[in-house]
């Protein structure tokens, strides 16, 4: 029976390909799909449909369905669009092949659907896995692009660091937070590290005890902390919250924690209004060619 | 009453969903920038204490009115251990787990009702108000 029922499907190919996709359509005006041009649309109902008879005719490979699977993800269309397509071929397939058979009893009904089913459900589970396993692997790439970029250390000049925080910080982020900001200290040899929580929405008790943990390493570490970006609003509720941040030094904006920073290393910004001059003086020779204009320059002391 | 609406907590991703949740309504109800920092963080102590001690609860929220007020509620329920000693964790710096002991003494100064139930061995609810200035 199982053999029949693939060479009536294999012979009635084109029949069911032509319900299968007017089905298909009509499920778009309804759905998820609507505001995809048509074009798209069909290009991939033909290679839906073309995944799905080739195995039934067992001439698929895996590489087909993995491409497909692939595509769809990559197109962001979800995975009802793979299933809604499994269940009207399903459909589809048994009306066409019922209707090749002369006379049809509740039993010859009941053995199609059940052999029909036998062929969908392979092509079924293999999509589905597919599927899901491109996306955790989607998931699993922005997983690690997040890491990268959940707590950056910017050596800004020497013995001066800043860690930019931004987003919600969560037990994990807390733990690479602390982990950077030691790996940092010792490798830039930072003396002062700025870490500027203007992009943290939330500061609750265990965000702050966390930033309590890891300035209190980087102190033992020999360094200092300056928690910079603290908005009127977090501050307000830091007091509220009842946090002593007595230990800690706290600027309001990442420009005045600099400012601190470079008092605690010795350095300091100078205007320089006539360039060429400040230069003699720092390098100690002559630059006369140099064009006079307004700047701002380091000078380290 | 209405805008009756709660996030189940289960996962500490879920302290997240909540605290969104709750700024969010804040913000509907008319609440400044500080009272929805004030509201947020609160829930997000409630939602981190059953994450912490009691694994799942859940936090509702409802927007509430009086003649001449506005606010909301938040209500942290759990059927975690509940808490011994009541008096001794609304102090500040009671905790134990290691943490700084601030979450529920705090919870309480960043609004302006609070009200806690407790049971060893059957759970916690937490109920607290804030209302529009
Ligand atoms: N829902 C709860 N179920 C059971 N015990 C709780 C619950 N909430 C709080 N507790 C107990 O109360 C103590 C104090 O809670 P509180 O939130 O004030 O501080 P904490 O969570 O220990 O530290 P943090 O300052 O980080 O919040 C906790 O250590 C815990 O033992
Ligand atoms: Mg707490």
């Amino acid at each position: 029976m199982n053999r029949d029922l693939r060479n009536i499907i294999i012979e009635h190919n084109d029949a069911i390909i032509q319900n299968w996709s007017k089905e298909i359509n009509k499920l778009k005006e309804q759905n998820y799909t609507s505001d995809i041009s048509d074009e798209l649309y069909e290009h991939n109902n033909q290679e839906f449909v073309n995944v799905i008879i080739h195995s039934i005719k067992g001439t698929g490979s895996t590489k087909l369905v993995k491409d497909f699977s692939d595509r769809i993800i990559q197109l962001g269309w979800p995975l009802s669009y793979i299933t809604d397509g499994l269940l009207v071929f399903r459909r589809v397939a048994t009306n066409i092949i019922l209707k090749q058979v002369d006379h049809v009893d509740s039993n010859t009904a009941n053995e199609v659907l059940r052999n029909i089913d036998s062929l969908v459900e392979p092509i079924i589970r293999q999509l589905v896995n597919e599927y899901s396993v491109s996306w955790e692997h989607v998931v699993s790439l922005q997983r690690i692009a997040l890491q990268e970029l959940s707590a950056p250390l910017i050596p800004v000049m020497d013995n001066i660091t800043i860690m930019p925080l931004i987003g919600t910080i969560d037990t994990e982020r807390a733990k690479f937070i602390m982990e950077n900001l030691l790996d940092g200290v010792m490798r830039h040899n930072a003396e002062v590290v700025l870490i500027d929580i203007t992009g943290v929405p939330v500061v609750d008790t265990m965000v702050a005890h966390h930033l309590f943990q890891a300035t209190e390493a980087v102190r033992l570490l020999g360094a200092k902390c300056i928690l910079v970006g603290i908005r009127p609003e977090i501050a307000q509720t830091i007091v509220n919250l009842g946090i002593n941040f007595s230990n800690l030094p706290t600027k309001s904006t990442l420009k005045k924690g600099f400012m601190l920073a470079l008092e605690i290393t010795n350095k300091s910004i100078v205007e320089m209004n006539n360039k060429s001059q400040t230069l003699d003086e720092l390098l100690g020779k002559s630059t006369g060619s140099e064009e006079d204009h307004e700047n701002t320059d380091l000078k380290t002391t | 009453m209405n805008s009756l609406s709660y996030v189940s907590i289960m996962k500490e991703w879920d302290i997240v969903a909540a605290r969104q949740m709750g700024r969010e309504l804040s913000k509907q109800i008319g609440f400044g920038t500080v009272d929805q920092a004030r509201i947020t963080t609160a829930i997000s102590e409630l939602a981190r204490n059953i994450y912490l001690y009691a694994g799942e609860g859940q936090i509702c929220f409802e927007a509430i009115k009086t003649l001449d007020q506005k606010g909301i509620l938040i209500i942290a329920k759990d059927n975690g251990p509940g808490i011994k000693d009541l008096s001794q964790v609304m102090e500040d710096g009671y905790s134990t787990s290691g943490g700084l002991g601030a979450g529920l003494p705090g919870v309480r100064r960043l609004m302006d009702e609070f009200d806690i139930e407790t049971e060893v061995g059957k759970g916690t609810k937490i109920s607290t108000k804030k209302w529009v200035r």
